[in-house]
This record gives structure tokens, C-alpha cells and sequence, in this order.
């Protein structure tokens, strides 16, 4: 499982490399990109996959300890967690960008000198929040099954691997956010 | 050695016999039958990719172009680039010739993940069918390199369709080098410590950790060059702000360790083929798996030396020169180390002891003619030529499709139970060596004439050369013909094989040929170091 991670970080680590070399060329334009972002969705987002995180760990400690019911409970919330992250992201915010005709296409909102480096700036945007989301997709997947393999009384102090290796992924996602969350919506917004 | 190789024996079962339907094919977790359905599906793009070469050299018998149009010209170099890559050479050695030999190698039942192995292969066929789609679809002109803007904004092709199929294969490859990396960790026999692993595990080992490292950065690229292509912005192109010399950096970040996907494998089988037909141990083991896993590293830290007159600094094109000149080092010391084998050797020149001498010798040429483009002025010179196309030809065709050949030979009676005709297997490897060289060596010249590569007609004076090179070719499809048609003789025809024809060490010759699908009776333990094999004077010729 760390190998795969490490494939997914290189997977990350190439379109944040692009995406920080782009900008060094014209930090405007993507500052101007940046301040159109919805920072209180963003932020909300975070603490709500954090927290998701959170639960989810502690769901396994509560297994290494051998308690299945809390197991599966704190499945359920990280679960449901990763889900409102999901409406929220795509759902509310997507629905505003392009409102706001921040999709960079033929209609996009902003124009002029500034409107290159912010046509970029959302092209990443929109290409790295839907790679992430595939990625929560999978991973509510992965918890599902494991609620799933743990309502079957699969899981015990002795034998828990599978609930460790999803919780590995579903922390790998949350770190990428945290990522993704700094180059998105901190970045340029000060300026 | 005489015990083991004289008995003939038919076996009442095995892995080819655990079921006769479709169903037991394609929904397989047989490490074996998967290994076969890939060996079917890479032949089918081999001939593909090989009729386009055909086309290729066909259209340059006259300096003015014997088919088309440039742009038709342009789809079929394209076309081959793209097929032969990603749909042959990635592919070759480490899902047919790999798939099958490891878990024997380990003396393992399978492979670490038996149902991902495949998933890896359907996600290939995937790929395959839009690869075969967009070629009938109309083809793509940018070469396999989708070099930005003219992939992004010009090209009239089918691109978005090509660089998805390449997605969803580098998928599979994925998947391949995780499996084989956590199989090689965990499911060694009792005994196989790392230094008693042949050496063809420790190439495929090294191979997967490039598979495993480099494909990401690719998918990525792809999906930004996607992105860019379908919504007209610009993370590559120039006219929208974007960079084109970034494309050439992510796009080479994959594809330059891509190139010793394709070879280090080819290295470990010849690792395996040399002692066995030398009768002799494996000189400098230590020193040939760690250069295996030096290549692998340095292979990452050389992508720059693609890019040395495409505008990057003069001092990054310094250092990914030396950087590239130090790859060249362990190369050599494996050439040394497999001459060093067969020094005092007994040496057999059975077929898979002929391709792989035939390995050493142009994959050497390849190698060293690649000094010359590494070297930062003579590149300004060669590069863009035919010189550089001869160069990687001798490196992945030379060199690696003869290893594989020379794995498929070597491994034959061990995947079907069969021995191929022994005198039409070494015609072949003769022929193939000559075609081969016969094609790509007048290249060497022209190119270093300043002939251009990508273009569908050139000037008169360079006609002599390129008509050597095209008859080469004819002969060279010979070559590869007459395998396809021995080899499929001999499913029905040849000999029964013993369980060790070769009287070669290795746990994969323990079992019986074909194995059962369990592979061993009973778990194999190791004792003997590799390549075990008694000194010269005890050997005596076999009966």
C-alpha cells in the first residue's frame, strides 16, 4: 500500500509542479485566478475531511481494542463526512464556478491582461479537484466495504490489515486536499 | 545433468489442461494463463506496429515518397511509435516471459495479486481497442511523443482518443510493477534469500520500481494535455501562456526511465540464458543486479539530455550530460560481466544462446553509438537525425525484442510443453541478426549525413542508403515471420519437453513442463546458490 501511495504521489506531484512553475510566470493572473475561489467552502471542506480522517483512525484504534460496534460507527461518520465533502465540493461550489463563469471555456469571466494567467490558474483548478474527487469517490468505496467486511464479523485485534491499509488511502486523500487547499485558495489571496 | 534431461514423459495434467473453455481462459487467475493471453494480445500489436514499419521503409525506397502524402506519412510513423511502445516493447518481457517465470523462479503458487494481474491485463485490452480505433479512426500525426502545441491545438488527428488509450495501459503497467514488487518481497520460497533470486527477478525487481514511479507523472501529463486540447487553454502552448518546454520535461521525466522499462528486462534474461549455455556460474553476480538497480535509479536524473537544443540553460544541459554518460557505466559492466560468463565457458549455441549473443552484440553498438548523443556537441549535431532512430532501434529492437526472443525461446518448453525445431530456431536468429543489421546500420550513416527523421521524402543523394535499408527490412520481417510460424508448428508438432531440456539451474526447471497450475507438488526450499553449475570439468556433452 505505501507503494502505491508513492505512484499517487507522483501523480499529485506532477500537475503541482506544473502548477507552481505556470504560476511563477505570471502570479497575477493567478492571484486574480485565486481570489474568485469560494474560500468558505474550501475551509469548511477541510475541517469536514480532517475530522473525517480523524474519525477514521479512531475507528481502528477502537478495533485494535476490539470493539466492532464503534468500529463500524465511526466508519459510518467518516463515510458520511466524506460525502457531505463531496455535495459541497461538486454539488454547491462547481455550481457556482460556473455561475460565475470561472470554467475556462469560451465565455470565461475574466478578461484582459490579468485573464491568461487566470484562465491557467482554473484550468488547474478544475483538473486537480476532479482528480481528487475520483479519489474520495474510491475511497468511500473502500470504507463502505470495510463497514461492510465488519458488520460480517470479519475483523478482530488480531486481524484488521484491510482496515489500516483503506486508512492509510483515505489519510493520503485528506493530505493531498491540504495540498490542494493552500495552492487553491491561500495563495494569492492576500495580495 | 543426464538424470533430468533424458526422461521424456507426457504429462496427464497441467496448467493447459485445468479446463478447456473460453471462461477458464478470460476469467483466469492463473499466472500462466494470463501470461499467454498477453503473449497473444502483444503479438497481434507486434505485427500491427510491425505492417507500419513496412509501410515506413516501403515509402522511402525514392526520395520523393512512394505512398502519400506527408500527412499520411506522418500518421503512420505516429502509429508505430505509439504501438510499438506502449502496446510491445513496456509490455514484452515483463508480462508474458514475467508473468510466467516468477512465481516458478520463487518457487511460489502465483503471483502476489493474482486477480489484479488481471485486471492489468483488461485494462490493456481496453487500451488496445482504442489504440486499434483511432487508427482506423484516422490515426494521430504527432509522433508518439504528442510533443505540445502541435498535440494540443494543430493536429487534425485523433489524439484525445490515442493519449486516453495510453492512460488506461500505463494503468495496467502500473498494476504489473506493484504486483511483481510485492510478490519478489513476500513470496520467495523457503530459503530464496535476495542474493539466491536469479538475476532475472532482481531486473524485473528494478524494472517495476521504474513502472511503479514514472507512469504517474505520465497519466498527469496526459490528462493536462487532454485538458488543454479539448477546452483550448493553455498550460503547454505559448500562444496562451503556457509552456511547451514543460510538456518536454514531465513528458521525458516518464519516458526516459520508460526506455529502460523496455531493457532491463532484456538484461535479465539474457542473465538467465548466458550461464545456462555457458555451463558455467554467473560472473560478478553482486556486481550485474546492483548495476540493474543503478540503472534504474539514474535513469530518472538523464531526462534532460532530449531536451539539449530546446531551449533549456546550458549548464542543465551540462550536467544531464554527464549524468547520461554515467548510465553508460553499469551497461558496460553487464556486457563485461556476460563476456566474463562465457570466458572458459562450454558454450552451446542452442537458438536462445544465439539471440542472446546477438543481444549483446547490438544492444553494444546501440549503447555506445548512445555516448555520442550524450555527448552535448555532437547531439546538436545528430540529433533530430536518423542516426538517433538507428540508435534506439538498436537498443530496443536489436537489443531488446532479440531478448525476448531469446526468453520465449529459452522458456518454450517450459510454457508449452513443446521443443521448438532446433534448426529452424538458430536459421531464425541468424536471419533476424543479419535483416537486422542490414536495416539500421545504413541509417547510422545517413543520419550522420544529416538526414532528418519524420520526413516523408528526402534528398536524392541519401537514396542509395535508404534502399539498403528498406531490403534490410525485407529480410528482417522474414525474420520475424518464420518464428510466428515454427513456433505455432510446434504447439502441435514438437518434440514433448522434459522438465529441463536445458539441464539449466533455477526453480522453474524443478516442475514439470507444463507446470500444474499449482506449479510445485510441494514448496520448493533453497539451498543452492545461483547458477549452480559444475565446473567445466565435470560437464560432459549432453546425450
Amino acid at each position: 500500500m505505501w507503494l502505491f501511495l508513492a505512484t499517487e504521489v507522483l501523480f499529485f506531484g506532477a500537475i503541482v509542479l506544473s502548477w507552481i512553475y505556470c504560476r511563477r510566470w505570471n502570479p497575477a493572473g493567478f492571484d486574480a485566478g485565486a481570489q474568485q475561489t469560494q474560500l468558505g467552502i474550501g475551509t469548511i471542506n477541510t475541517v469536514i475531511l480532517l475530522t473525517s480522517s480523524l474519525v477514521y483512525s479512531v475507528g481502528l484504534a477502537f478495533i485494535e481494542a476490539g470493539n466492532r460496534r464503534r468500529l463500524i460507527q465511526c466508519c459510518a461518520l467518516a463515510w458520511a463526512l466524506g460525502l457531505a465533502f463531496l455535495i459541497l465540493k461538486f454539488g454547491i461550489e462547481y455550481h457556482k464556478d460556473f455561475a460565475q463563469h470561472l470554467f475556462p471555456g469560451p465565455d470565461f469571466a475574466i478578461n484582459g491582461a490579468l485573464g491568461g494567467g487566470a484562465r491557467l490558474f482554473f484550468v488547474f483548478y478544475f483538473v486537480s479537484t476532479a482528480v481528487h474527487g475520483i479519489h474520495m469517490i474510491g475511497g468511500l468505496i473502500l470504507v463502505g466495504w470495510i463497514i461492510l467486511r465488519a458488520r460480517g464479523d470479519e475483523f478482530s485485534p488480531l486481524y484488521h490489515t484491510p482496515v489500516v491499509v483503506v486508512g492509510l488511502y483515505w489519510s493520503f486523500v485528506d493530505v493531498v486536499w491540504i495540498v490542494l487547499y493552500a495552492l487553491i485558495y491561500l495563495v494569492g489571496r492576500g495580495s | 545433468m543426464s538424470a533430468t534431461t533424458i526422461e521424456t514423459s507426457e504429462y496427464a495434467s497441467s496448467y493447459l489442461t485445468d479446463g478447456f473453455t473460453l471462461r477458464s481462459w478470460l476469467l483466469t487467475t492463473d499466472h500462466k494463463r494470463i501470461a499467454l493471453l498477453y503473449l497473444a494480445s502483444i503479438t497481434f500489436f507486434f505485427f500491427i506496429g510491425g505492417a507500419a514499419a513496412a509501410l515506413i521503409r516501403y515509402n522511402l525506397l525514392v526520395p520523393e515518397g512512394m505512398i502519400a502524402s506527408a500527412e499520411t506519412y506522418n500518421r503512420i510513423f505516429t502509429m508505430h511509435g505509439v504501438v510499438m511502445v506502449w502496446f510491445f516493447l513496456i509490455p514484452a518481457v515483463p508480462v508474458t516471459l514475467g508473468n510466467f517465470v516468477v512465481p516458478l523462479m520463487l518457487g511460489a503458487r502465483d503471483l502476489a495479486f493474482p486477480k489484479l494481474n488481471l485486471i492489468s491485463w483488461y485494462l490493456f485490452i481496453i487500451a488496445g481497442v482504442i489504440v486499434v480505433y483511432s487508427l482506423f479512426a484516422g490515426g494521430v500525426d504527432t509522433g508518439w511523443t504528442f510533443y505540445t502545441p502541435l498535440a494540443s491545438e494543430y493536429s487534425k488527428g485523433h489524439v484525445v482518443a490515442t493519449v486516453v488509450a495510453i492512460f488506461i495501459a500505463g494503468f495496467s503497467s502500473i498494476a504489473t510493477g506493484l504486483n511483481f514488487i510485492v510478490t519478489i518481497h513476500r513470496l520467495r520460497a523457503p530459503g530464496m534469500t535476495w542474493y539466491k533470486m536469479p538475476v532475472f527477478l532482481w531486473s524485473l525487481y528494478a524494472t517495476s520500481v521504474i513502472l511503479v514511479l514514472a507512469t504517474p507523472v505520465l497519466a498527469m501529463t496526459l490528462i493536462l494535455l487532454a485538458f488543454e486540447r479539448i477546452f483550448h487553454v493553455g498550460v503547454f502552448d505559448p500562444a496562451l501562456g503556457g509552456d511547451p518546454l514543460l510538456f518536454q520535461h514531465l513528458f521525458w521525466f516518464y519516458s526516459h526511465p520508460a526506455v529502460y522499462v523496455m531493457i532491463l528486462p532484456g538484461f535479465g534474461v539474457v542473465s538467465e540464458i548466458i550461464p545456462a549455455f555457458s555451463r558455467k556460474r554467473i560472473f560478478g553476480y553482486n556486481f550485474i543486479v546492483w548495476c540493474s538497480v543503478a540503472i534504474a535509479v539514474i535513469s530518472f536524473l538523464v531526462w534532460g539530455h532530449h531536451m539539449f537544443v530546446a531551449g533549456t540553460s546550458i549548464y542543465s544541459a551540462l550536467v544531464f550530460s554527464i549524468l547520461s554518460y554515467m548510465v553508460a557505466v553499469p551497461s558496460a559492466i553487464k556486457v563485461f560481466n556476460w563476456i566474463g560468463t562465457m570466458h572458459k565457458g562450454y558454450i552451446r549455441f542452442d537458438a536462445p544462446m544465439l539471440y542472446a549473443l546477438g543481444f549483446i552484440g547490438l544492444f553494444t553498438i546501440g549503447g555506445l553509438t548512445g555516448l555520442f548523443l550524450a555527448a552535448l556537441g555532437a547531439d546538436v549535431h545528430l540529433t533530430q537525425t536518423y542516426f538517433v532512430v538507428a540508435h534506439f532501434h538498436y537498443v530496443m529492437v536489436g537489443g531488446m525484442v532479440s531478448a525476448f526472443f531469446a526468453g520465449l525461446h529459452y522458456w518454450w518448453p517450459k510454457i508449452t510443453g513443446r521443443m521448438y525445431p532446433e534448426m529452424w530456431g538458430r536459421v531464425g536468429a541468424i536471419i533476424i541478426f543479419i535483416g537486422f543489421n542490414f536495416t539500421f546500420f545504413p541509417q547510422f550513416i545517413v543520419g550522420y549525413l544529416g538526414m532528418p527523421r519524420r520526413y516523408h521524402s528526402y534528398p536524392p543523394e541519401f537514396e542509395v542508403l535508404n534502399v539498403l535499408s528498406s531490403a534490410g527490412a525485407t529480410i528482417l520481417a522474414v525474420g520475424y515471420l518464420l518464428p510466428l510460424a515454427y513456433l505455432t508448428w510446434s504447439l502441435r508438432y514438437g518434440d514433448r519437453a522434459p522438465a529441463n531440456p536445458w539441464g539449466a539451474t533455477g526453480l522453474e526447471w524443478r516442475t514439470q513442463s507444463p507446470p500444474l497450475t499449482e506449479n510445485f507438488d510441494e514448496t520448493p526450499i533453497v539451498t543452492d546458490p545461483p547458477y549452480n553449475y559444475p565446473p567445466p570439468e565435470v560437464v560432459q556433452r549432453r546425450v
